[in-house]
């Protein structure tokens, strides 16, 4: 129960952490908005602040085709990546049996703290012209030359984001399912309800929440995620993350990368967001 | 779904989720400059090579990531423990906003993290080094830290803080004797993830590394080179030896933990 | 002697009043329990005298010393917790003697034996080195009285500390922290929601409701003479019936009770300052009797027919209808030999006695 100090004490120990975060993410994140007003270099207006690059992210074909690209790649990563691993936190949940439950999530969280760079690069490897599945395919007879159409295009960007984002999306399902008393699964046996019945009407809402949580985690960060575009994602593949390194690091254009990251981060807000107001009835169910 | 077919599902996809991993080693140790099958026979020459003088740039990004990791490591956590300890323990005004500004970088892309820091380092003078990429580093670790952290201080029965204060203990040494040594194992496992992340953390290094590059920053300029990339192979082999036997130190120290406590486990750190 | 005495304690949380105005005097050597339901401030009340809680206004004085800004590591009282709050970390023996640690004047050899003669007090002899966390629930119980009472504390505080154990244990414990409090002569406080625990263990107990203390008597007399209609159902069963009062004759009251008829009450009976007027007078279950055809008892009889049984074994509860009152009156019996139990509908008669009714404020 809260009292004044008690509010105190609790303010003053929060402060250092939020300190940091004010410093060094609120407010370098106004700093991209305030960019994104600024005129480019190479354009220089006499106006101090201008909505020139906002007109030019729209016009210019190639930012919104990016940006929709990465929606896309990101949408399907995360449809991908979630419906593989629904049914193996459900395996973990409710087939594993208690004692070993851990272990499992150990294993699955392992490869998930390997060199994300390497992991990227050994999916170039496994889907290249002489990489694993081609020779495997070309020993097992099955084709005669190589395959080209798995590298270097928007699939492999969606197979090496899905294997790298499993167990992000495996995490809060499992954690959702943990929480469902099991009495409510027997008490729908009771009630006349089949297993698959049971799973629909009663699991599968219940899970909403973890699905939701998956879903987010693993679509916001995969929209800006750069690596992989550039490792496996061939020209066909790139995404607004490596435009945005590429206005930053090589044009020198930092009010054009700042507008781009705006656009970003306003577009992931928007679908979370969505997304959100779309399972509120699910929310709604768990206090 | 039956519990096998279950069951061989969850096989199948352990061997996606390892398929990269176990690749590794064979090119690590297959003599041959391409990567790509068929395999040419075994050696060890990339490893020595990994290890030779003439490595100086290499070995020079190892020791800047280690330098990384370690404060990293140490910083995020204790900004981690701050910040669950008042979320467990206390209730103050915008509590829910305050913890998710806190927590937002897990959830924001890190190129984003990365470009509107260096808006910031660039315009306010003060350039880029290692320290700047300590500083995204911790931003994006404290968050990793506080959800380890929050489940040990969880544990932690208020009563239990109370008994040792009503026997006549001062806060402090409640907090030395009872809270610290309970919370411990908790406090070393956020040690060691925040440590793993930052050591392995690209983007961030890449945009605030400026002239002294951590290693995979590093390995980022060696993948464009074909003749480099069995070393980089030994490396990888070696990074993800030494990461799980991290991981293993940090799983074993939280379930030690928890023990300690008394309670059953109810899952991984996440 | 006076141990502990609050004054005018107030305390609030933000909008939330806990405690109102809290008067009380608890004596040296007793046992006083703080007995009422969640919510009604008794657990509050506890911690601002173990000082986790500040008071809002008002003092707090332990043995003569005044309270405020006094830390709970330096009040001379201990506290076992409604968890027990045993440090999982430690083992029994170093549960024990956690509070000893400041005391510099221990060598090693003497702590020793103060923190065996705990254990043997609360009989835990011998398991001193178990870890904590391999203890049953009744075995914590002993180790944090074992850990509090190490200190010798003026007062001992008890937060609901039989809550957890099941009914077999909670009743063993129940007559051992009687007989450990007698033993020791430290004042016990005792946090309760269960009446029958207060009942049994008290010198005195103090009934809450909403931040107020409603009653404070003596076991006896709180169940006998509860103040307050709220008191008396709070506090085992009572039949409440509409009461009028008509007049007062000399010292005695004249009362017309709904379904027994008009009676005189003692001013024991009564509220200071009975006015004439609609009221409710109490009457216990055991107090009433079902009039079998071969008792002789006299005294007043009426009629009834039993609507409910409920066989209990040693006892058995009848909810009987009387003529002109709304709710049926519950009756509860002894299982004597030779007395049958009765069948529901069946027809009886109901003897009662008006020196146990009481009667309740307007």
């Amino acid at each position: 129960m809260p009292s004044d100090t008690h509010t105190i004490k609790g303010l003053k120990l929060v402060s250092p952490p939020l300190l940091y975060a004010v410093l060094l993410l609120a407010g370098p994140l106004g700093m991209i908005l305030l960019f994104s007003f600024l005129p480019q270099p190479d354009n220089p207006t006499e106006a101090t602040f201008t909505l020139s690059n906002y007109a030019e992210a729209f016009n210019d074909p190639i930012y919104p085709e990016l940006l929709r690209r990465s929606l896309l790649i990101s949408g399907a990563v995360t449809v991908v990546t979630v419906l593989l691993a629904f049914p193996i936190a459900y395996f973990i949940s409710f087939h594993v049996s208690p004692r070993h439950k851990s272990l499992w999530l150990f294993l699955i969280t392992i490869p998930f703290w390997t060199s994300y760079l390497i992991r990227v690069f050994l999916w170039k490897v496994i889907l290249g012209f002489n990489g694993v599945v081609n020779s495997s395919l070309m020993g097992l007879g099955l084709i005669e030359t190589p395959l080209q159409f798995i590298l270097y295009n928007p699939t492999a960007v969606v197979i090496t984001l899905a294997h790298a984002f499993a167990p992000f999306a495996i995490l809060p399902i499992f954690v959702a399912l943990e929480k469902i008393d099991r009495s409510l699964l027997e008490a729908s046996r009771d009630l006349g309800e089949n297993r698959l019945t049971t799973f629909i009407r009663v699991t599968l809402p219940l899970a909403m929440p973890g699905v939701l949580a998956s879903i987010l985690i693993v679509f916001i960060p995969t929209v800006g995620d750069y690596v992989t575009p550039e490792q496996v994602g061939g020209p066909g593949g790139t995404m607004i993350a490596n435009m945005i390194q590429l206005q930053f690091m090589r044009l020198d254009n930092q009010p054009m990368g700042a507008t781009l990251s705006v656009l970003t981060m306003a577009s992931v807000t928007v679908i979370a967001l969505i997304l959100l107001v779309l399972n509120r009835p699910f929310l709604r169910t768990q206090r | 779904m039956s519990g096998r077919s279950l069951r061989i599902y969850a096989f199948v996809y352990l061997v996606f989720l390892y398929a990269p991993i176990a690749l590794l080693p064979i090119f690590a140790f297959n003599d041959g400059t391409i990567i790509a099958f068929p395999l040419q026979g075994g050696t060890t020459r990339w490893f020595t090579e990994l290890f030779a003088a003439r490595s100086t740039a290499l070995h020079e990004s190892v020791i800047n990531s280690l330098i990384v990791a370690s404060i990293t490591a140490v910083f995020s956590t204790l900004l981690g423990i701050c910040a669950a300890r008042a979320a467990t323990r206390y209730r103050f005004p915008a509590q829910r906003g305050i913890m998710g500004l806190i927590m937002l970088p897990l959830v924001l892309p890190e190129i984003i993290v990365a470009v509107s820091l260096l808006i910031v380092f660039m315009n306010v003078g003060l350039g880029i080094s290692l320290w700047t990429v300590i500083m995204g580093h911790v931003l994006i670790c404290t968050p990793f830290c506080i959800a380890i952290l929050n489940s040990s201080f969880q544990n932690l029965d208020p009563a239990i803080e109370e008994a040792a204060h009503d026997l006549g203990e001062t806060q402090w040494n409640t907090f030395r004797l009872i809270t610290l040594p309970l919370v411990m194992p908790g406090i070393i496992s956020s040690l060691l993830i925040s440590f793993t992340i930052s050591l392995d953390e690209f983007i961030i290094a890449f945009f605030l590394s400026g002239t002294d590059p951590t290693l995979p920053v590093y390995l980022w300029s060696q993948l464009r080179f074909p003749q480099r990339l069995p070393v980089v192979m030994a490396l990888g082999t070696i990074l993800v030896v030494l990461s799980i036997l991290i991981l293993i130190l940090a799983e074993t120290m939280r379930r030690y933990g928890l023990r300690r406590a008394g309670l059953k486990d109810k899952g991984g750190f996440l | 002697m006076t141990m502990i005495t609050l004054q005018g304690v107030e305390k609030h949380y933000g909008d939330y009043h806990a405690l109102r105005g809290i008067n009380l005097d608890i004596q040296a050597g007793e046992f006083f329990s703080l007995l009422g339901p969640s919510g009604c401030g008794k657990t509050t009340l506890l911690r601002t005298i173990a000082g986790f809680e500040d008071v809002t206004d008002g003092t707090v004085t332990i043995d003569g010393q005044p309270m405020a800004n006094v830390p709970a590591n330096r009040r001379p009282t201990n506290m076992v917790f409604q968890s027990y709050a045993i440090f999982p970390h430690l083992n029994v023996a170093q549960n024990v003697a956690f509070g000893l640690r400041r005391r510099k004047d221990l060598n090693a050899a003497a702590r020793n034996t103060l923190v065996e003669d705990a254990l043997d007090m609360v009989g835990l002899d011998g398991y001193g080195k178990r870890a904590a966390h391999a203890l049953s629930g009744g075995q914590r119980q002993r180790v944090a009285l074992a850990r509090a009472l190490i200190l010798k504390p003026k007062v001992l505080l008890l937060d609901e500390p039989l809550s957890a154990l099941d009914k077999k244990l909670r009743e063993q414990m129940q007559s051992e922290l009687r007989r450990l409090q007698r033993q020791v002569g430290i004042t016990f406080i005792l946090v309760t929601h269960d009446q029958e625990e207060a009942l049994i263990m008290s010198d005195r107990i103090a009934v809450m409701f909403e931040g107020q203390i409603a009653q404070l008597a003596d076991p006896q007399t709180l169940y006998r003479r509860p103040i307050s209609r709220q008191v008396g159902e709070f506090i085992g069963v009572m039949n409440i019936l509409p009461a009028e009062v008509k007049i007062a004759v000399g010292a005695r009251i004249a009362v017309d009770v709904a379904g027994l008829g008009p009676v005189m009450l003692t001013p024991d009976q009564c509220p200071a300052g009975a006015k004439t007027g609609q009221t409710h007078v109490g009457i216990r279950p055991e107090t009433m009797a079902i009039a079998f055809e071969n008792d002789t008892d006299t005294g007043n009889l009426i009629d009834g027919q039993v609507e409910e049984v409920a066989y209990y074994g040693d006892m058995t509860y009848y909810d009987v209808r009387l003529q002109n009152i709304e709710r049926p009156v519950t009756i509860s019996m002894k299982n004597l030999v030779g007395r049958h139990v009765l069948q529901r509908g069946e027809k009886t008669k109901v003897r009662w006695d008006e020196r146990s009714l009481v009667l309740f404020k307007q």
